[in-house]
């Protein structure tokens, strides 16, 4: 998924056009085989999970739904994750942005290790994530006692939370203006400066336009991840039912509480964010290809 | 072995790619299908190879119908413009691709495919590159390697797409010499496709020129560069002088002059276009004529035996008309006919070929 | 002097690197490091003893053959996935397609309790497979079926732009050199597709080896059955033994760090391999 939408012109529809070919162009057969095994594969693992959330969060009825949702510690986990989400996108794209500007456009050595760090979060799983907040700021942690004696709360207060959601959502925007940034060069920003444009005016008026798509995308995935995330602030959160819960770890609490339709309830609100995201992603894709496909005619 | 195209036609969406094309191929020659980018002598050539199917029309291969046959069953060599040599494969192997995938009973011996690869790897010269990768030779080297493992199916015509086309102009031109001697030892039957008139003319037995989906003329590089038979040939082939305008009694009005010519029967008013190669315009003093088009010398290049003279059309730009000449005359005449830059003079054609111009629109 | 000699045309060099690394090493680097200056405090039966008890090991075999199994799976029909949606036109084709990306975006835990109440025995694939005595929900079985979740797009979404830009000119020229169908896939168009196959099996890989929301609430979690590794951490975390979490972690990190490798190794081969860059 690195670079999206940089390979986005690439992806139009070019199935047709192999099926016309005599030297491409399988049997039908084959054809029948290979999609009939890929669909259903499709249906059972992704497909039917999705209807099953909406499915078990109707089973009791639309009032039981609705009343899950407006309950003061659905509320209160709707409030966090969306503070969460709000505080983590934009310092991820500001870094997103800092970053492929300084990589894009600049040699120096350690580039390419410098590249490699930054897609490091992606490979860490969630949970080592929230604990190494719980080492840096935990009680037993680094700044756990000087923390305590100021009377601030990290550790299984909101703070935390957000930081274990800026970490995990760390390298979205970042990986997909890198490459793009990189495949554009520094041709354009330089034309821009010796027509007498300031940095700023470079900026704001050559460099972003070009790289919108990508940014808005990496945007999107971002704000997915912050407003899903699951382990790692399951880690760092206390499961403070009305304070620190996020959605998904109050759809985890109704779950082992057994109230299993008010579960789904609140987790169909995430699965919709999901379609959401979905949706938005291939419009930018579907735009991204427009811009191209204009540019090119 | 011969190839018969007949009748075929092929659209692509709205755009006509071939409109009722029919021609023959006799066996052995050396064929350039000629034509502009986007006339439809690629897809000419992949219809032939069965890489395309025609929309209607029949291809006769040795007089066998092979309309519906798959590309598989056709054993044509095709090269391919930019090669597609298989990257993940050496030199070797890609020459030995096409015996290795034979069904078990057609399929030679180990020891009998090193024997034929190396055979082709000497017959295109690159024997010492066996063990490299695609990746790892030039050009020209991939070219030929190419070549090498189009004939390894010992195929019964050899089709090549602008087989020069990704090649820079030196290892072009003995490229060219180079398929020109091979085509001479195996006598293979090849066609290939070509923008280049000058790489046409120069290789093949017999030239196709295709325009707009069209065959507008068949012929040796002689009568094609010769005889031109339409407008159209005579203006893609080889440079040429083109001044429009209208029959009137011996001469064509070019604006308010006129050109004289050797009565073709033409009526009077009609629209005409009218060409003269360089070396048969000739150049007179102006105001010794009432005959000729005026017009204004820009350059004179290379002052030996023959002067290469470039010339504007005089005054402003008519519409339709061509407004640059080019007239290669004798050395000495530039210095007898006191030539330089900015002087006014008339052109007159000695051989003036005049072809109707009915929807007057550009030729080229 | 340096300055002069290094002049840049374009502004802002000094101040978009010192921001990425000030943020880089403050949200990842440090905390990170905060693991092995940990680990580095125990002794080495310590950390011996929290690493490879009876019950972690268990959890390792578990979350890594899971793993490799998972991501095999996905290599296969996330293949078939990426061959069908490039190569045939079938109804529905665009959905399917836009679907894909589902599990990048369905919080983990959302797909955990719905994978959950699909298997279970009253679930709708579960209540089919249980006459035959099949049991996948609450039990190493759904652990596999999580991962194989959650790694389906990697395999497509690698191979399906590589599938997209490989030009029909080889497969023409394998056709006319007389390879059949499945010649020209077998030894042209798979050669060329594997190193993308195989960053998208590695991507999955590492992704299911980390992964914990989607497979708590599946996997029933019995100690030394279907225990997976990032659980270890969590629940040694709620025992307050921190250091033992840690030294879990310390392990699973350095897994980590050794799959981004390879994976980065990977990558470069197939922009090698295929010219392009991924």
């Amino acid at each position: 998924m690195a670079g999206a939408v940089a390979t986005l012109d690439a992806r139009a529809d070019t199935a047709s056009k192999f099926e016309a070919n005599p030297a491409t162009r399988d049997s039908p057969w084959v054809k029948f085989v290979v999609i009939g095994l890929g669909v259903t594969y499709f249906v059972i693992f992704l497909l039917l999970p999705l209807v099953a959330v909406f499915a078990e969060a109707f089973r009791k009825g639309i009032q039981t739904y609705f009343e899950a949702l407006i309950e003061p510690d659905a509320l209160s986990a709707i409030r966090l994750t969306l503070l969460a989400a709000a505080l983590s996108v934009p310092l991820n794209l500001v870094f997103g942005v800092a970053a492929a500007w300084a990589i894009a456009k600049f040699q120096f050595p350690g580039k390419n290790l410098l590249i490699t760090l930054i897609d490091l979060p992606f490979s860490v799983s969630p949970v080592v994530a929230g604990l190494i907040y719980m080492l840096v700021f935990g009680l037993q942690g680094w700044f756990g006692p000087w923390l305590r004696d100021h009377d601030i709360k990290i550790i299984f207060a909101v703070p935390g939370i957000v930081l274990a959601t800026i970490f995990v959502t760390f390298p979205f925007i970042a990986r997909e203006l890198i490459p793009l940034m990189q495949s554009q060069g520094k041709d354009e920003e330089e034309a821009a400066i010796s027509l007498g444009a300031s940095g700023l005016q470079t900026f704001w008026r050559v460099t972003i336009p070009n790289v919108k798509w990508a940014l808005l995308y990496g945007v999107i995935l971002c704000n997915a991840r912050a407003m899903g995330e699951f382990g790692a602030v399951s880690v760092v959160s206390g499961h403070i039912r009305g304070e620190t819960n996020t959605m998904p770890l109050h759809v985890e609490i109704l779950y082992n509480e057994y109230q299993f339709s008010a579960a789904f309830a609140v987790a169909s609100l995430l699965a919709l964010l999901a379609l959401v995201t979905l949706l938005l992603k291939n419009y930018v894709e579907w735009r991204a290809r427009h811009t191209v496909s204009e540019e090119i005619a | 072995m011969s190839i018969e195209v007949q009748h075929v036609n092929k659209t692509f969406g709205t755009f006509k790619a071939l409109d009722d094309v029919s021609l023959n191929f006799p066996d052995g020659e050396l064929v350039a299908l000629l034509g502009p980018s986007g006339c439809g002598k690629t897809t000419l050539l992949r219809v032939i190879a069965g890489l395309e199917y025609a929309d209607s029309g029949r291809i006769l291969l040795d007089g066998v119908d092979a309309t519906e046959k798959d590309v598989r069953q056709r054993r044509v060599g095709f090269v391919f413009q930019h090669y597609a040599l298989f990257r993940h494969m050496t030199v070797f192997e890609n020459i030995a691709f096409g015996l290795r995938v034979r069904p078990r009973r057609e399929r030679p011996s180990e020891k009998e495919i090193r024997a034929k690869v190396t055979r082709l790897l000497d017959l295109v010269q690159l024997g010492w590159v066996a063990n490299r990768f695609p990746s790892q030779l030039s050009g020209g080297q991939r070219q030929r390697i190419a070549l090498a493992r189009a004939l390894a199916v010992e195929p019964r015509v050899l089709l090549l797409d602008e087989p020069f086309g990704a090649l820079d102009a030196k290892v072009r031109k003995e490229l060219r010499r180079w398929l020109r001697t091979l085509h001479d030892e195996l006598h293979i039957s090849s066609i290939f496709v070509t923008h280049d008139q000058e790489e046409a003319l120069e290789v093949s037995d017999r030239i196709v020129l295709v325009n707009k989906g069209r065959i507008e003329q068949i012929g040796s590089p002689r009568d094609i560069y010769e005889t031109p038979a339409t407008a159209f040939a005579y203006g893609f082939i080889g440079a040429v002088n083109e001044f429009r305008g209208k029959v009137e009694g011996g001469y064509v009005r070019v604006g308010d002059e006129k050109l004289h010519y050797d009565g073709q029967s033409f009526t009077d008013g009609q629209e005409v276009i009218a060409f003269s190669r360089p070396h048969d315009t000739e150049i007179v003093p102006d105001g010794q004529t009432a005959d000729g088009v005026s017009a204004r010398v820009n350059r004179i290049l290379g002052n030996g035996s023959v002067a290469r003279v470039e010339l504007v059309a005089n005054g402003e730009a008519r519409e339709g008309r061509k407004d640059f000449f080019e007239v290669e005359i004798p050395g000495a005449e530039v210095q007898s006919l006191g030539l330089s830059a900015g002087q006014r003079v008339k052109l007159r054609g000695r051989k003036l070929s005049v072809f109707s111009n009915q929807n007057g629109n550009q030729t080229s | 002097m340096a300055r002069t000699i290094n002049k840049r045309v374009l502004p802002g060099f000094g101040l978009s690197l010192g921001f990425t690394l000030v943020y880089l090493s403050l949200i990842v680097l440090i905390p990170l490091s905060a693991v092995f200056f940990k680990t580095a405090s125990m002794t080495p039966e310590q950390f011996w003893q929290a690493v490879a008890s009876p019950r972690v090991v268990a959890s390792y075999k578990l979350t890594f053959g899971a793993s490799l199994l998972a991501a095999a799976i996905n290599a296969v029909f996330g293949l078939l996935l990426a061959w069908g949606l490039t190569r045939y036109t079938f109804p529905g084709r665009k959905i399917v397609d836009a679907l894909i990306d589902l599990p990048f975006a369905l919080p983990t835990a959302v797909a955990g309790i719905a994978l959950t109440a699909i298997y279970a025995k009253n679930g709708w694939i579960g209540s089919l497979l249980e006459p035959f005595g099949i049991q996948i929900a609450f039990g190493p079985p759904g652990v596999l079926v999580a991962l194989t979740f959650i790694g389906l797009p990697f395999v497509v979404r690698t191979v399906q732009p590589i599938l997209e830009d490989l030009e029909t000119e080889y497969e023409e020229a394998a056709a006319s050199l007389g390879a059949n169908r499945w010649q020209a896939f077998q030894r042209v168009v798979f050669p060329a597709l594997f190193p993308a196959l195989l960053t998208g099996f590695a991507l999955a890989f590492a992704r299911a080896v980390g992964e914990y929301g989607s497979v708590i609430f599946i996997a029933g979690n019995i100690p030394m059955v279907s225990e997976i590794t990032p659980l270890i951490i969590i629940t040694k975390l709620e025992q307050f033994d921190y250091k033992g979490a840690t030294a879990v972690a310390s392990v699973m990190l350095v897994i980590s760090f050794f799959l981004l490798l390879i994976v980065n190794g990977l990558q470069a081969w197939t922009a090698r391999r295929t010219g392009r860059t991924v």
